[in-house]
């Protein structure tokens, strides 16, 4: 085996190991530099995984060589190695930026630490998509979670310290709930290989032990997605983490987990029994019409924009969770294109809002007055991402509505689509009163002069939106991609 | 050059021209003159594009594919020629005025001002070329989004205000009502292109087609027609360069250009006279254009009337096309250029008289006409023209748009067409006469002003000339619009 056949545990692997040698460091550059330099790693290995994968098909690989179902397999077909792509782009990107804010906005002593529990997010969050077994899911997810609950903690007011617990008091019942639903599940079944599991659950489907096995997987996944009415842990996480840890997770904790909600309900149950004989697409339907519309009303009040936004971040899982309710493969598509879309735009307006605070200090409504004359390409940013998050053509966050719309028009269900709608006028709403702050707003008086965001920060910021633009304009990769793994997962093959 | 490469600097130019205003920032008569210069070669491109087409295959240019089945592509067709022919031909014609307005203003902000302007004349230019609805849709959003800071560009809080119904009311109707009626044609047909005759089948129930309609049009903020018309007269706070070429031209001609593709490509004029939804609107668009015109009777402000003049006039082109033949979609084609001169013309003078005089009120005119000749001079031209007299561009197209409605025995649309005639004479008249007629005296002793700046007067005699010249050389426009009923 040569070392290109090792990639889809390398992924996985190149963010574990340099989380560790971060903390050895003990040197806030140096470990900036390693973590960097292993995010870009990853970042590579993931690009040619998914390279390998639209080649060759599914990537089965098999951990220390045994085989599946007694070994640990990892196994990245369409869906993961678009998710991978994603789940290691925005954190490579996030370290670029994240060298000034973090200096400014974490302790010196702490610094090495904070990388090294980036990385073991990282590397979490990416196992969670490379794994093919159910119960490495679980693990990654813990790896994932704890070492998030750190890095929020690490934020500069001390309310971050209230809204790491809380977080960590309901991320630790997801992930309990999803141990005993897979605990449920591996007692009718006897593996834990999702691929086994999909062959064997059919004969027990009808017990009550998988079903209610299914609800705790459900609820709990639900509760690491934060689909609403469980995301109150997330507004305050977002809001009071340092800025470079509130873009990191926005744009890919989630996706993460709308992934594996997508890897169980369709891979592991199938979709016919996960949404139509347990009526998961009703549930679905109405819970992310709700979030779409309650967390948008919600945000449009918001004075704290890292809270607005978080907000904002909540109603777009919703339209998530609608397009996997449709259980069509629109509606799939809609799902998986806007994983990839939304963390393009909450990229660029987090790591935007992390320059703002590098500068200014605060990300109140009143820190905005008259920022579109004195950081004018930040604000730019701001406005662009803001437009995509709306989703006025031709950006990515148009190309997502279009998809949804189409959907739910395919199946008649013309109120909601009328409601997705609403929710992206209501997204006008609390874009706009940011850009009326920012470019009509007199500066106060004597508030200190303010330079322009570093190029450090700019560049990352300006790539995103660049991707934005172009994949809202460009979309033979995204909606390909989409399109294959819709397909894959409700079990046509084109 | 072929039609394919004028198609493509088309939309290159004003977009190049932008970056070039943001280049020159330092020096603005370079700066102006990027301006000036593009215009020029962008109503070159498009006058080289119309003179050699053939319509029988036009060039399109595909910019990106977005989604898939549908691309981002630009198609030549009649009506938008015509589109683009107005639009890029007063142009550079309203940044000669908007030299002389904005400097004897002091306007601030002049860069943004004119970078702002020159994108949206790119995206006038790419709706006026669209090969698809999507096409149509996307660069409709770019215009409401590129002609805010233009709205805006006082800074003030009326200014804010008045922005906020701008965007609400453009967007919120594009994207509350047309993405959804665009998507739901998809998902029906299979298709977005504009195609002779419509695209729907017959399997398409009337009561869909009928909602489908009513999302179209309502969808078309731009188009103005009540109950969403307020962001028009909300958008007189903007410099009057941007109220006429952008709220007399440009941006409310792509709202009825939109309508009258609409009904003319979407659903087929066939279709549009046998469905009862489309007499109903045909009633609204009535409607408006008599109560629009009695609250510009109400207005003193000259701008504000001029805006409410502006809604009843684009209610004559929604009335056209909705009216089902061929007369009424050819007079609402002609009427696009024809409303564009007068109304421009009329912008011109009124903010001649702003930057001049310092007046913004119809009251405070009383003898300006003889400081002031040839600006008052070309209003009455406009005037005329708007009421629809001959020899003027207004006679032709109410011409059309009376015929189609007579031959479809729509008796309320005769009575609005005839009412409004009555009205605009009203609202028009009385301004020409105070001007020349009454005597000068508004209190604060004789006024000591001459006549407008040399560039304005320059560009709005040469919009009045033109008002006169197309009624004598209507040839162009009526054989564009001519083409797209296919006659």
């Amino acid at each position: 085996m040569t070392l290109w056949d090792h990639l889809p545990v390398l992924v996985v692997i190149i963010p574990l190991m340099a989380g560790p040698l971060c903390v050895l460091t003990e040197h806030p550059r140096a470990a900036w530099i390693v973590a960097l330099a292993a995010a870009w790693l990853s970042f590579a290995a993931a690009v040619v995984l998914a390279a390998q994968v639209s080649d060759t098909g599914t990537i089965s690989y098999h951990l220390g060589g045994w085989e599946p179902p007694w070994g640990i397999e990892y196994r990245i077909d369409t869906l993961g190695s678009y998710v991978l792509l994603i789940v290691t782009a925005i954190p490579a990107l996030v370290l670029v930026a994240a060298k000034e804010s973090v200096v400014h906005e974490i302790p010196e002593s702490l610094i090495a630490r904070f990388y090294g529990a980036f990385m073991l997010a990282f590397a979490g969050l990416a196992g969670i998509v490379a794994t093919g077994d159910a119960f490495n899911v679980f693990v990654f997810l813990e790896i994932s979670s704890l070492s998030s609950y750190a890095l929020i903690s690490m934020g500069r007011d001390r309310r971050a310290l209230t809204a790491s617990f809380e977080y960590l008091v309901m991320g630790t019942i997801g992930a309990t709930f999803i141990l005993i639903g897979i605990g449920f599940l591996y007692m009718m079944t006897g593996t834990l290989n999702m691929q086994d599991l999909a062959e064997r659950l059919p004969a027990v489907l009808e017990t009550r032990a998988v079903r209610a096995g299914f609800a705790f997987l459900t609820v709990g996944i639900g509760l690491k997605l934060a689909m609403f009415p469980l995301h109150l842990w997330l507004p305050n996480a977002y809001a009071y983490a340092p800025s470079a840890v509130t873009a990191f997770l926005a744009a890919t904790a989630t996706k993460v987990a709308v992934y594996a909600l997508l890897r169980f309900l369709f891979d592991v149950f199938g979709f016919e029994f996960a949404l139509r004989d347990m009526p998961l697409d009703h549930i679905l339907m109405i819970l992310g019409l709700a979030g779409i519309l309650t967390a948008s009303l919600v945000a449009v009040f918001q004075e704290d924009i890292k809270r607005m936004l978080a907000y904002s971040s909540v109603a777009q899982i919703g339209y998530m969770v609608l397009g996997i309710s449709l259980a069509s493969t629109t509606g799939v598509i809609a799902a998986t294109l806007h994983v990839f879309n939304h963390a393009l735009m909450k990229g660029v307006l987090f790591l935007a809002l992390g320059a703002v605070v590098y500068r200014i200090g605060g990300v109140t409504l009143r820190d905005f007055a008259g920022l579109g004359r004195r950081m004018p390409w930040t604000m730019a940013s701001i406005v662009l991402g803001g437009l995509s998050l709306i989703g006025v053509p031709p950006t990515v966050g148009f190309i997502t509505k279009w998809y949804l719309l189409l959907g739910t028009l395919e199946q008649g269900l013309w109120p909601v689509a009328i409601l997705v709608l609403i929710g992206s006028l209501l997204a006008l709403l609390y874009v706009w009163k940011l850009v009326e702050a920012a470019y009509f707003e007199p500066v106060p008086e004597g508030a200190a002069t303010v330079r322009e965001a570093p190029w450090s920060m700019l560049l990352p910021i300006w790539l995103l939106v660049g991707a934005n633009i172009y994949f809202g304009m460009h979309t033979e990769v995204t909606v390909g991609l989409a399109t294959q793994a819709a397909n894959e997962l409700m079990g046509l093959r084109p | 050059m072929s039609p394919e490469q004028l198609l493509t600097w088309i939309p290159l130019v004003p977009l190049l021209a932008a970056f070039g205003v943001v280049a020159a920032r330092a020096n603005p008569d370079l700066r102006e003159g990027v301006s000036i210069g593009a215009g020029v070669i962008l109503f070159l491109l498009v006058a080289g594009l119309a003179a050699t087409i053939n319509w029988e295959a036009p060039p399109t240019l595909v910019i990106a594919t977005p989604v898939v089945g549908v691309s981002l592509a630009l198609t030549p067709e009649p009506l938008g020629m015509l589109f683009a022919l107005v639009a890029s031909l007063l142009w550079p014609i309203t940044t000669v005025y908007a030299v002389g307005y904005m400097r004897a203003h002091h306007e601030q902000n002049q860069t943004r001002f004119y970078t702002a302007f020159a994108v949206s004349i790119a995206a006038a230019m790419c709706i006026a070329l669209a090969g698809n609805m999507l096409t149509l849709f996307v660069f409709y959003e770019v215009l409401s989004i590129s002609t805010y800071p233009l709205v805006t560009h006082a800074g003030t809080d009326k200014a804010k205000r008045a922005g906020r119904v701008y965007l609400g009311l453009l967007m919120g109707t594009s994207i509350g009502f047309m993405l959804l009626a665009m998507v739901w044609t998809w998902s029906l047909t299979g298709t977005l292109d504009f195609k002779p005759g419509g695209v729907f089948n017959d399997e398409v129930s009337g009561g869909v087609l009928g909602v489908l309609l009513l999302l179209y049009v309502f969808g078309t903020g731009k188009a103005a027609l009540m109950p969403f018309h307020r962001w028009l007269p909300a958008a007189m706070v903007a410099p009057t360069p941007v109220s006429a070429l952008l709220h007399a031209v440009a941006v409310v001609k792509a709202g009825v250009f939109t309508v009258l593709k609409v009904s003319v490509y979407i659903f087929g004029l066939d279709r549009i006279e046998q469905m009862l939804i489309a007499e109903w609107l045909v009633a609204l668009a009535a409607l408006t254009i008599v109560l629009a015109s009695t609250i510009a009777l109400r207005q003193d402000n000259f701008k504000a009337r001029l805006a409410y003049s502006t809604v009843s006039q684009l209610s004559y082109i929604t009335m056209g096309a909705l009216l089902g033949v061929a007369a009424g979609a050819i007079g609402g084609g002609l009427h696009i250029a024809m409303h564009a001169f007068g109304k421009i013309t009329l912008f011109f003078c009124a903010g001649a008289v702003l930057v001049t005089a310092h007046k913004a009120k119809i009251s405070e005119l009383d003898g300006i006409g003889r400081r002031m000749p040839w600006t008052m001079g070309a209003f009455t031209i406009g005037a005329v023209s708007m009421i629809g007299a001959p020899p003027f561009a207004g006679f032709v197209s109410k011409w059309y748009l009376l015929s189609g409605a007579l031959q479809t025995e729509q008796m309320i649309a005769v009575a609005a067409l005839i009412i409004s005639t009555l009205l605009n004479a009203a609202y028009f008249m009385p301004i020409v006469y105070a001007a020349f007629f009454k005597p000068e005296d508004d209190g604060h002793g004789p006024a000591t002003h001459g006549e407008a700046p040399l560039p304005i007067v320059l560009a709005l005699g040469t919009t009045a000339l033109l008002t006169i010249l197309i009624f004598f050389f209507p040839g162009i426009p009526l054989s564009l619009v001519q083409q797209m009923v296919g006659g």
